[in-house]
């Protein structure tokens, strides 16, 4: 694991990055429009990560639920416990713990898969077959994680939720319907919002990353591990550093 | 003047017989000068060998003549049609009559040995029935020998067999060029032999001219109609086999030990 160290080298790669991205943009709003690989990778990147996603946050609803206990007792207010919980879920841990799986599975399979595509011509290949290699492997993924991780999000929560309610029940006894009523009690637009555009982002910057990182892979084998590897550091590094941004904006705005 | 068009009128025959036509090509990365003022001429229906040393430019002279990479200057014309002045689509449709086989293969190793072939055809041809595709995958199978390989992966076949995949996706929409890069390196000598004794039949079968990159000799002896020996960037020496092999040059002969 290597972050580039040198400032030069982190500029160069931050310039060509941002090139890639505007490439992107470019590109995505022009035909020819590659729909059907689009809906096959919406299947490969919101599909098979919906389990492990799934698990992860049934845990971790569960184990911050009990953790958290302890802590409200002390100052009587245990009854808080589901109100604590959703608010932290739903606003940050959630979409974050998400984005960081989602970086380390997605964004390093897109980074191998790329990777070694290019470094076997596979990429040349499709370019000679009339095909733009960007459109066709770039854009179709970048627009999959960027719609798949908001959906994973959603659904992350969901579960998360579920396990703090089992946890909740470990040692006292609330109803289904009292634990929901008193999560979304709590929960104002201004929760949901900033965490369900941030989801946008994250799930942008682990496909451009992954994509850029697979597309300009250096040749051979240890080439695509690297673009693997790299992916996936970089892109847990972006999603920490919007993460950073987007709650300044909602501060400013007040949307607390 | 009238001398003038004369030898225009001259010139334009003969160009018209040429597919291909390469003219002062000069490509280098950074101070690396790898074509240097390079010529050649490809007849309609010839087989033309470009010999070179390993590292000399012979995949990055093709991967100009396809378009993969942009020369600094120079003239390649194909069929026709000036490569670097055309934009995507219309490149596209150049692309679409020229083959090209990699050196390493390039199959998509994702995708099943129909699903490869189908891809050139379903991407050039954007009205095609399926019925059509589907003969047409079989036909190219059986003309490589490797019919019951159809729903198998890419992992699945042995160097060889992907080889001759390859081939097939090459041949598929029936180019009227074809450029191989290395077709037999790294298969042993026998593979290496059926291969090119499958490049000709084929190569006779739909009337195509191609441009092979090689520096095995048993495929040159049997493939060449002519050979380009292509040393520092340029178009050191042409001819037959038989010519190359009795000239004296030192530098020719080492091809041919
Ligand atoms: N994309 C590239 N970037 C920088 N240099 C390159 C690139 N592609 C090729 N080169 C350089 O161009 C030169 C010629 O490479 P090329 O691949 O054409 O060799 P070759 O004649 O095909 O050799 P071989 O027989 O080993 O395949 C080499 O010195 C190589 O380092
Ligand atoms: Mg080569």
């Amino acid at each position: 694991m290597e972050l580039p160290v040198k400032t030069s080298e982190f500029l160069k790669q931050t310039g060509e990055a941002s090139a890639f991205a505007g490439r992107f943009f470019k590109e995505a709003f022009r035909p020819r429009y590659e729909i059907a690989e689009f809906t096959r990778q919406c299947f490969v990147i919101g599909y098979k990560s919906f389990p492990l996603i799934g698990l992860t946050g049934f845990i971790m609803g569960l184990v911050l639920t009990i953790q958290l206990r302890p802590s409200l007792i002390e100052y009587g207010v245990e009854s808080q416990l589901p109100a604590m919980v959703g608010i932290a879920i739903v606003r940050e841990i959630g979409p974050v713990i998400t984005a960081l799986i989602f970086a380390g599975k997605i964004g390093s399979s897109i980074g191998a898969e790329l990777g070694s595509m290019k470094v076997t011509e596979q990429i040349d290949a499709m370019e000679v077959s009339g095909t733009n290699p960007f459109k066709y492997l770039v854009v179709t993924r970048v627009l999959a994680a960027t719609l798949m991780l908001p959906v994973l999000v959603m659904l992350g929560d969901a579960i998360s939720l579920f396990g703090s309610y089992l946890g909740v029940n470990i040692r006292g006894v609330t109803s289904f319907n009292l634990f929901y009523t008193q999560v979304f009690d709590v929960l104002a637009f201004g929760d949901v919002l900033p965490a369900f555009i941030k989801s946008f982002f994250f799930g942008f910057a682990v496909g451009i990353i992954g994509c850029y990182k697979g597309y300009y892979s250096a040749k051979g084998t240890e080439g695509v591990g690297q673009s693997a590897n790299s992916a996936v550091v970089v892109s847990s590094i972006v999603i920490f550093i919007i993460d950073l941004v987007v709650v300044q904006i909602t501060d400013l705005l007040n949307l607390n | 003047m009238r001398e003038q068009t004369l030898i225009q009128a001259e010139k334009e025959k003969e160009t018209g017989r040429d597919v291909m036509v390469v003219k002062h090509l000069f490509k280098s990365f950074g101070s690396n000068k790898v074509l240097n003022d390079f010529n050649l001429t490809l007849g309609n229906g010839e087989n033309l060998v470009v010999l070179g040393k390993s590292g000399s430019g012979k995949s990055v002279l093709i991967k100009c003549i396809i378009g993969l990479l942009t020369p600094e200057s120079g003239i390649i014309e194909v069929l026709g049609q000036q490569i670097t002045d055309l934009d995507h689509d219309e490149l596209d449709k150049v692309r679409a009559k020229i083959g090209f086989l990699f050196q390493s293969n390039a199959l998509y190793d994702s995708m099943t040995v129909r699903q490869n072939l189908e891809f050139p055809l379903r991407r050039h041809w954007m009205q095609v029935t399926q019925q059509e595709v589907d003969q047409l995958v079989q036909e190219a199978l059986e003309d490589v020998g490797l019919a019951h390989t159809i729903n198998m992966m890419p992992a699945e076949l042995s160097g060889g067999m992907r080889k001759r995949i390859a081939l097939a996706r090459t041949l598929i929409l029936k180019p009227e060029i074809i450029l191989y890069d290395e077709p037999t390196t790294g298969l042993d000598p026998i593979t290496g032999k059926e291969i090119i004794q499958l490049i000709m039949t084929i190569q006779k079968k739909y009337r195509s001219s191609s441009v092979i990159i090689s520096h095995d000799m048993n495929c040159v002896r049997l493939a060449a109609d002519r050979i380009v020996v292509l040393i520092d960037g340029r178009c050191y020496a042409q001819g037959t086999y038989d010519e190359l092999k009795r000239n004296g040059d030192p530098v020719i002969h080492q091809f041919f030990e």
